[in-house]
């Protein structure tokens, strides 16, 4: 199967199906109780200062594991599993010292994936697995400031951020990933950095990938941390075309779904949710059980919300499953067909009817 | 369907709004914001963001203004609106919104792939774009250039671009109406028209534009803007205009604008000839002024505003010209301040900034600056030892340095005084050079402070020959700053075609008035700099074209068949009226008080760009209370000037027997006619007359050579002796304004004589008409029998007559007024000219004299060719220089 080959059957799988996606990563490398030694390996045993905790860089330490949990979620019944490239940029890595590795990270994750996502599909030639390359959000936002005594102040530059999206997106489609997915957005203009870091990919030839875009509401609020609201958000990131928006992250499903239900209303592409297995505890873990998630997303279904449908923080390939096994069968949202208008955002979404 | 309109807020847009303009120059970013906030709390649905001002670093001042309403939710709940017309300041802003944006704006100015390019720049950042009906070939005017324009630009769009259809607006060009240019009366429905066809046939697509334009010919007459924007926006969103920059919450509501204005302003708007006939533009022109806005508020003199804080006090004072307590209040500031420099960068500036963005929004007028200037002065003046004490004090820093100049040859600078301290108002630094200023010491003068700027001043003709030869000894040498050209003889026209040629190092730009001044002085010190120069000279172009193809079309008669045109007189119904006597006769010191009772006020009021007829001005709902304060400040000094005889008004009158030859009119030491004393010379119209009428020259009113004994007269008065001195009396105690006042009142003073005594001439020196009684009205109206011509004036443009009349009335011994070597009268405040009493003699102008008569004046004035076309420059139908070509071939 060719990449356009397998894009054009992801589409086609969404038009019947609601899709599902793998669950958390970082809960999963915790169970593994990795050492600082499996995060260094050979080629980082002298690199300074703590690297514990960079889970990106195992795609080249500890490849074994990765491949592990791809297998793990995609046995668990997911279409659609995520590089782990999460933190993957020169700015996000900048925390462990490891900017030059940034590439090796992204293609090998990429590659890594991409080897577990074709094995199952061999064997399954009639449900085949797609890999997302994920582009996480960073420590450094453009529309917020840096210092509270001066709300223009800014540590990055949009030029800075693209850059470094940029690095990253180039190693992940080199890596072979079948889409992008922009996720756990929590300022729209980084994430609009990253987009036209993806867009600009096809000025130097290079086949274009579907976008996956996925913002989070980081509270009750109904809005992003950089302050938008669900209709907002999406005018600002549609021109990237999008094959799916949607939230991950933050909240549990019961928190999302007024925002996930008003992304159906307003979007004209696929809905994508991921929510977290509730909210964590008060030791930081997450509570809610397979089944609890798998109940809420399985009414998301049938409420015709979503098309794709995973887990974020707190899930783990168990979760998964419930929620593959809940919604199979459930028909996938239609996106809704709304007249052509011209609609801007700031905050607020602006329509001129 | 009911149309919706989008409103996008303006006050964020330092071209739109001085306010706006002077915070962020200053860097006042916080109360940039607060604008930015209101105009959201009033409902503006999209932000309009513009820093094209050439003070500014525009792109930081847009990344750091959009950086900070990022900070503010209650600001940036809007979308922004980007606009520029620089495309790295739009990308740069478009690097600072999280939001969709629209980018305003782009276009095909710059051929096809430029605009493709940005297009696709303005999708992938993911913003809607403003596509300005502008192409290779310039901007659009008529309906269908605008409609083929944007036709291809959304077909590039789609096709080329993959741009969303409903993304696109179309900007196709608002332009001023009633310009009183014919070419202008159909860009309203040219508009119209364009947006109804781009609605109807480019789907989606959407209609915008910056209203105010529009209005543009009315400015300073805001109820009459207003109504003209209600009108235009009622038909224009009628054919679908979609959104606009405008500033909707003072739009009056189109049914309930008074139905005759209404109809008027329709009829503007629609291009369509009014029922009453006339022209549209005549009659809103007429109708305007009843419309003004609301009557001005009577200023108490109370002194509840002595309360407020110290820095509200020092703009109260600014802002209402109040001297009486800046320096107690100034000082109260001194010591509150750090530095003496922090109280003029701090509150001081404060106020004149508000000062600044009265008077850009027409609600405050030049005497009220020139007022505040003085308020101004004095607070620095105050301030002026403290900061020499302070040694490491920094000098403060102008804007820029301005050389101004009224060129040899020209006395006059009211205007230019104006234009002075209106620049000071900004913080420019201006050397003043005074009058009489010749070319080399302008060029030293500016070398020497490296200035930024010449500005030149001229009130008479000669002074454009003047005027060519500074820009011409510019580029000589080799200067390469701006040349501004002001003053009341100058014009667009002159500067294109004449001045600006001749300077190509550098730009010359024509300033129409003083309040334009700041507006091109801070352009041209600004980075805009190329762009505005490049506009201008393109503009200046434009303008010699028009200029030649006007030369080209309009037919002059031949002289001789003029001559047979002349007016014929009959002397025998109307015959000749003898004066009292023959010769000279001086007046010393002629009564100030009488004086004063003969003066039209409405030149008075013009002179400080108050317009309007006097006494109406006073009531006038706009510039009343302006008007009125002058008008106080101008009779209270009056009096004092007559009071303590600060004017002597000197003036002489003569009377000759006198015949006309020809164009000529001969004039004779007595009554036997045989001496010639003499000989005025005088130019005939020229321009097609076929309607029967004659073409006149000034010999025509004067009995010819063998024809009934005829009399010419003649006179010179000046109120100028004291003039100069109270002027620098002032100054020098830095007050402007009364040295302007004294200025302008010698001036009125003159015209006064030069009218007090063609009334004693008619009653009773000639004496034609006895019983004519005084009535001011009638005698501004001219309504009397007989005309005073003056040289270089319409009916006779040659200055260099005035030294035959200056010879004949001894003017310099009976008057101590004197002529400059461009035939400018000293003291500034003077007038002169001849006296024709025939009944039938009236003003007329020359116009424009085709060169056989230009060859027939030289013989008759003994000069070359040469010479004469050089008097006579302004006023040639043809161009000397491309037969002065041939000859040097």
């Amino acid at each position: 199967m060719t990449r356009q080959d397998r894009i054009a059957a992801l589409k086609a799988a969404a038009r019947e199906r609601i899709l599902v996606l793998d669950g958390s990563w970082g809960v999963m490398f915790q169970r593994e109780g990795l050492s600082e030694a499996d995060f260094r390996a050979e080629r980082f045993a002298d690199h300074p200062g703590q690297m514990k905790g960079n889970n990106d860089i195992l795609c080249l330490t500890r490849p074994d594991v990765v491949t592990k949990l791809h297998e793990a979620y995609y046995a668990a019944g997911a279409d659609i599993s995520e590089t782990n490239t999460f933190s993957a940029t020169s700015i996000a890595q900048e925390d462990y010292a490891c900017q030059s590795a940034v590439r090796d990270i992204n293609l090998a994750g990429a590659r890594l994936a991409r080897a577990v996502a074709d094995a199952f599909t061999a064997r399954e030639p009639y449900r085949p697995r797609f890999v997302a390359g994920s582009i996480g959000p960073l420590n450094k936002m453009l529309s917020m400031s840096s210092d509270v005594n001066d709300p223009g102040a800014r540590t990055v530059t949009f030029d800075q951020v693209y850059d470094a999206y940029r690095e990253q997106v180039l190693a992940l489609h080199e890596g072979g990933v079948d889409l992008f997915l922009i996720e756990t957005i929590t300022d729209t203009l980084n994430c609009k950095a990253a987009i036209k870091a993806i867009l600009d990919l096809e000025d130097e030839g290079l086949e274009a990938l579907p976008i996956w875009i996925s913002g989070t509401i980081t509270d009750r609020s109904g809005r992003t941390l950089s302050g938008q609201t669900a209709e907002a958000f999406w005018n600002s990131v549609k021109h990237a075309r999008p094959f799916a928006i949607g939230f991950n992250c933050a909240l549990g499903a019961d928190l999302m779904r007024p925002h996930i239900a008003e992304m159906a209303r307003v979007a004209g592409t696929l809905v994508a949710a991921y929510p977290n297995a509730g909210l964590p505890n008060a030791m930081g873990q997450y509570d809610e059980q397979p089944h609890e998630t798998a109940c809420h997303l399985h009414e998301w279904a049938q409420s015709g919300l979503v098309n794709i449908l995973g887990g974020c923080c707190g899930t783990t390939p168990d979760h998964i499953r419930h929620v593959a096994e809940a919604v199979a069968g459930v028909a996938p949202r239609v996106p809704p067909e709304r007249p052509k208008a011209m609609r801007l955002a700031g905050l607020e979404p602006f329509e001129l009817a | 369907m009911r149309p919706v309109f989008v409103n996008v807020g303006e006050r964020t847009n330092v071209t739109g709004s001085a306010r706006f303009k002077k915070l962020i120059v200053e860097g006042d970013y916080n109360a940039a914001l607060s604008v930015a906030r209101q105009q959201v709390e009033a409902g503006a649905q999209i932000i309009d963001v513009n820093m094209d001002e050439g003070l500014l670093d525009s792109r930081q001042a847009m990344v750091t203004f959009l950086n900070l309403m990022a900070a503010e939710p209650d600001i940036a709940r809007v979308p922004v609106m980007i606009d520029s017309s620089k495309w790295e300041v739009i990308e740069a802003g478009l690097k600072c919104v999280q939001g969709k944006s629209i980018v305003n704006s782009i276009s095909m100015k710059e051929g096809e792939a430029r605009f493709i390019e940005q297009a696709r720049l303005c999708l992938r950042y993911g913003a809607a774009v403003v596509v300005m009906a502008f192409d290779e070939q310039g901007q659009a005017d008529t309906a269908a250039r605008k409609i083929e324009i944007c036709e291809r630009a959304y077909g590039i769009l789609l096709d080329r671009v993959g741009f969303p259809p409903e993304d696109i607006i179309f900007d196709p060009n608002i332009f001023a109406v009633a310009t009183g240019i014919e070419e202008h009366d159909n860009y309203a429905v040219d508009f119209i028209e364009a947006t109804r066809a781009i609605k109807a046939r480019l789907p989606y697509a959407r209609v915008s534009g910056g209203v105010s334009n529009v209005s543009f010919s009315f400015r300073g007459n805001e109820p009459v803007r207003r109504a003209i924007h209600s009108v235009f926006l009622y038909h224009a969103i009628n054919a679908g205009m979609d959104m606009g920059i405008v500033n909707a919450g003072d739009l009056p509501v189109y049914d309930d604008i008074d139905p005759e204005l209404r109809e008027a302003v329709e009829d503007v708007i629609l291009n369509r000839r009014p029922a009453t006939g006339g022209s549209q533009t005549e009659r809103l022109v007429d109708l305007a002024p009843r419309y003004r806005g609301d009557a001005g508020q009577v200023r108490v003199a109370n002194l509840e505003w002595r309360t407020g804080t110290v820095g509200q006090r020092l703009t109260h004072a600014l802002v209402n010209g109040i001297t009486e307590f800046i320096e107690v209040d100034t000082e109260e500031a001194r010591l509150e301040a750090e530095r003496p420099l922090h109280v003029i960068e701090g509150p001081l500036m404060d106020g004149m900034n508000v000062v600044g963005d009265l008077f850009g929004a027409g609600k405050m007028f030049l005497p009220q600056v020139v007022k505040s200037a003085r308020v101004m002065k004095q607070a620095v003046a105050w301030l002026m030892p403290f900061m020499e004490a302070e040694k490491a004090g920094k000098p403060r820093e102008a804007a820029g340095r301005i050389l101004m100049a009224t060129v040899k040859g020209d006395v006059h600078d009211i205007g230019k005084n104006i234009v002075g301290v209106v620049l000071q108002c900004n913080n420019y630094e201006v050397i003043d050079l005074g009058v009489m200023v010749p070319a080399d010491r302008i060029l030293d003068e500016a070398k020497a402070h490296k200035v930024d700027i010449i500005g030149l001043s001229g009130l008479i003709t000669p002074s454009l020959d003047e005027m060519m030869f500074v820009a011409a000894e510019m580029e000589r040498r080799g200067f390469d700053i701006p040349l501004l050209i002001g003053g009341a003889t100058t014009s667009k026209t002159h500067t294109a075609v004449k001045i600006e040629p001749g300077y190509r190092r550098g730009s010359t730009t024509y300033v129409l008035d003083a309040s334009r001044a700041v507006g091109v002085v801070s352009g041209l010190l600004s980075q805009e700099r190329p762009r505005l120069e490049a506009e201008t000279r393109a503009d200046y172009v434009r303008v010699r074209e028009q200029f030649s193809r006007g030369q080209a079309q309009k037919t002059r008669t031949p002289i001789a068949l003029a001559r047979d045109h002349r007016l014929k007189i009959d002397w025998t119904a109307q015959p000749p009226v003898r004066p009292s006597f023959v010769g000279v006769r001086s007046f010393e010191a002629w009564d100030l008080a009488d004086l004063a009772r003969h003066i039209d006020w409405s030149p008075f009021f013009a002179s400080w760009e108050l317009v309007g007829r006097f006494p109406a001005i006073l009531d006038d709902d706009v510039v009343g209370e302006a008007a009125r304060d002058l008008w106080k400040d101008a009779q209270a000094m009056l009096q004092t000037i007559i009071a303590e005889q600060w004017f002597t008004a000197r003036g002489v009158v003569g009377f000759w027997p006198a015949q006309a030859i020809g164009d000529d009119i001969a004039v004779y030491a007595d009554e036997s006619r045989t001496e010639e004393l003499a000989r005025f010379h005088s130019l005939r119209q020229q321009m097609d007359k076929s309607s029967g009428k004659a073409n006149l020259a000034l010999s025509d009113f004067v009995a010819p050579v063998g024809g009934p004994a005829d009399w010419i007269g003649a006179f010179a008065v000046t109120a100028g002796h004291g003039e100069a001195e109270v002027a620098s009396r002032f100054k020098a105690a830095g007050d402007d304004y009364n040295a302007i006042l004294a200025a302008a009142l010698a001036d009125r003073l003159a015209e006064a004589f030069a009218e007090a005594l063609h009334r004693k001439v008619r009653t009773e020196l000639w004496g034609y008409s006895p019983d004519e009684a005084f009535d001011i009205d009638r005698l501004i109206a001219e309504d009397y029998v007989g005309i005073r011509p003056a040289p270089g004036y319409p009916a006779q443009p040659d200055h260099t007559e005035k030294a035959t009349l200056f010879r004949l009335l001894q003017a310099e011994s009976n008057t101590g007024m004197a002529l400059t070597e461009s035939f400018a009268m000293t003291p500034p405040s003077s007038v002169s000219g001849l006296y024709f009493s025939h009944p039938r003699a009236h003003y007329f102008g020359v116009g424009k004299v085709d060169r056989d008569q230009v060859v027939d004046y030289a013989v008759r004035k003994g000069w070359d060719l040469a010479t004469a076309e050089r008097w006579l420059a302004p006023i040639l139908a043809y161009d000397p220089s491309a037969r002065s070509g041939d000859a040097a071939a």
